[in-house]
C-alpha cells in the first residue's frame, strides 16, 4: 500500500530525489519545505548540506564585491538606498581606478577567487564600460589574477560581446523576486527583460550568476515559485540576500526576514538548486547573527560574500575566513577556477 | 559657543533624540551618511574593507582598517 501524498514527507522525497538523483525539487514540494515546522529545520539543514557536499563538493566559493558607480540608479527597485527615485541619503559616487585596484587587492588577499564590480544603473554606457575596460586592465597590470564578474544591469548583445572579450567571465543581474511578484518590486523595467539578459549571456559564454532578495513581501508560494524560475535558468551561481530595510526607500519599514524562516529559505533553496554555487550575499549579518551564519554554512550554503557589500557594510573577512576554518569547509582556490 | 552634533545614520541632532535604532545599524552595517558636525549628506565609498566618507564642508573622514 502506497501511502497518500499528504502523507509523504518532503524530505524523504528530496533524500531519493535530490540527493541521490540530482534532481530539484519541484515548486509544490518547495513550498513544502518553506512550510515545515520550526523543529524540521535541523532536518532540513542537514539534508541540504549532504546535497551540497554531494553536488557540489565541499569547497566554497568566496568573493568580495564593490560599487564602482554609486547612486542616482534613475530604476526604482523597492528595496534598493541607490534609487535616484527615493530619498535615500545614499549619494552618488564614481570609484577611481586605482580605489578599483585597491579593492580588487583587498578581494584577492583574502583568498578569494571571484572579484564583482557593480554599478547602480539601468544598463551601461560607454563612459561607464571604458570604466570597466580600464579597471580590469590596471587590476592586471597590478599582478592580480583573480576571476572578475560583473554586474552593470540589463544589456544589449554588443555589450554582453565587449564584457566577454574584457575577460569578465561571470555576470550578475537579479531576477530579485518571483516573476509574479516583481512587478510589486519594481515598475521601470519588467522582469522579462532582466530574463533577456540573462539568456543573452548564458549565450555568450560567461557564467551566469543570478539570484535576489528574500523578504520584500513575497508570499511563501512566491518564494516556492522564485526558486523554481532559478531553477529554470539554469544558474552558475544564485546570491541569496536578505532585506535590509534601508532608510528613504519604500522598504524600509519592512520586517528583517526572521532567522528560522531564512534557514528554511537556504535549505529549500538548495533542495530546488542541488548543484548550483549558492552564496550567502546581503543581509545575513542583520538576519542570521554569527550563530545562524554557521548554521546556514551547514545548511546548503557554497560560497559567501566577504568583507563590505556596495553600500553597507558586513563583518571583517578574517571572521568569515576563521569560520570557514572552524567549520574545517576549504576554500576553493584560483587554480580550481581557471 | 554651541556645537550642535548630529546623528550620522539619520542626520537628526542628537540631543533630545532616540539614536538607538541608529547606532545599532551604525555598528553592524552601515557607514555613516550625514556629517556629525553640520548634517550634509555624504558621499560615501563602501570598499571590500573600508569606506571613506566626504562631506563637501568638514572634509573626509574614513574607517579604520
Amino acid at each position: 500500500m502506497t501511502a497518500a501524498p499528504e502523507q509523504i514527507d518532503v524530505l524523504d522525497e528530496a533524500r531519493e530525489q535530490v540527493l541521490e538523483r540530482g534532481v530539484g525539487l519541484t515548486e509544490a514540494q518547495v513550498l513544502k519545505v518553506l512550510e515545515l515546522p520550526e523543529e524540521r529545520i535541523p532536518d532540513l539543514l542537514a539534508l541540504a548540506h549532504e546535497v551540497r557536499e554531494r553536488w557540489c563538493g565541499p569547497e566554497v566559493e568566496v568573493e568580495g564585491i564593490v560599487s564602482l558607480k554609486t547612486g542616482g540608479c534613475p530604476e526604482d527597485c523597492h528595496f534598493c538606498s541607490q534609487s535616484g527615485q527615493f530619498p535615500s541619503p545614499v549619494r552618488s559616487a564614481w570609484l577611481d581606478i586605482p580605489g578599483l585596484v585597491r579593492a580588487a587587492r583587498q578581494t584577492r588577499d583574502t583568498g578569494a577567487t571571484e572579484f564583482c564590480i557593480v554599478a547602480a544603473v539601468r544598463g551601461p554606457d560607454k563612459r561607464l564600460l571604458s570604466q570597466v575596460r580600464d579597471g580590469i586592465k590596471a587590476i592586471r597590470a597590478d599582478g592580480n589574477d583573480i576571476q572578475i564578474a560583473c554586474s552593470l544591469g540589463m544589456l544589449t548583445q554588443e555589450q554582453v560581446d565587449e564584457l566577454v572579450a574584457m575577460g569578465v567571465h561571470r555576470y550578475n543581474h537579479n531576477l530579485e523576486t518571483a516573476r509574479s511578484h516583481f512587478p510589486e518590486v519594481v515598475t521601470t523595467h519588467s522582469w522579462e527583460e532582466r530574463w533577456d539578459t540573462l539568456r543573452m549571456i548564458r549565450d555568450a559564454g560567461m557564467e551566469v550568476c543570478c539570484g535576489g532578495i528574500i523578504g520584500m513581501g513575497e508570499t511563501l508560494a512566491q518564494r516556492a515559485e522564485f526558486a523554481v524560475q532559478l531553477a529554470e535558468l539554469e544558474p552558475d551561481e544564485v546570491p541569496l540576500n536578505f532585506l535590509i530595510p534601508n532608510p528613504g526607500t519604500p522598504y524600509e519599514n519592512y520586517p528583517v526576514v526572521e532567522g528560522a524562516e531564512a534557514l528554511r529559505t537556504v535549505g529549500a533553496f538548495r533542495l530546488a538548486l542541488p548543484r548550483t554555487i549558492l552564496r550567502f550575499a546581503g543581509g545575513r549579518e542583520l538576519t542570521f547573527g554569527d550563530l545562524g551564519a554557521k548554521q546556514g554554512m551547514l545548511g546548503g550554503i557554497n560560497a559567501i560574500i566577504v568583507g563590505n557589500y556596495l553600500t553597507n557594510l558586513g563583518r571583517p573577512a578574517q571572521q568569515d575566513l576563521d569560520m570557514l576554518e572552524e567549520l574545517s569547509m576549504p576554500i576553493k582556490a584560483l587554480s580550481q577556477t581557471l | 559657543m554651541i556645537t550642535t552634533m548630529y546623528c550620522s545614520f539619520c542626520g537628526k541632532e542628537e540631543a533630545g533624540g532616540d539614536h538607538e535604532f541608529c547606532r545599532q545599524r551604525l555598528s553592524m552595517i552601515d557607514p555613516p551618511r550625514y556629517c556629525a558636525e553640520c548634517a550634509r549628506r555624504m558621499v560615501v565609498q563602501v570598499t571590500p574593507d573600508g569606506w571613506t566618507a566626504r562631506c563637501s564642508r568638514h572634509g573626509e573622514t574614513a574607517s579604520a582598517r
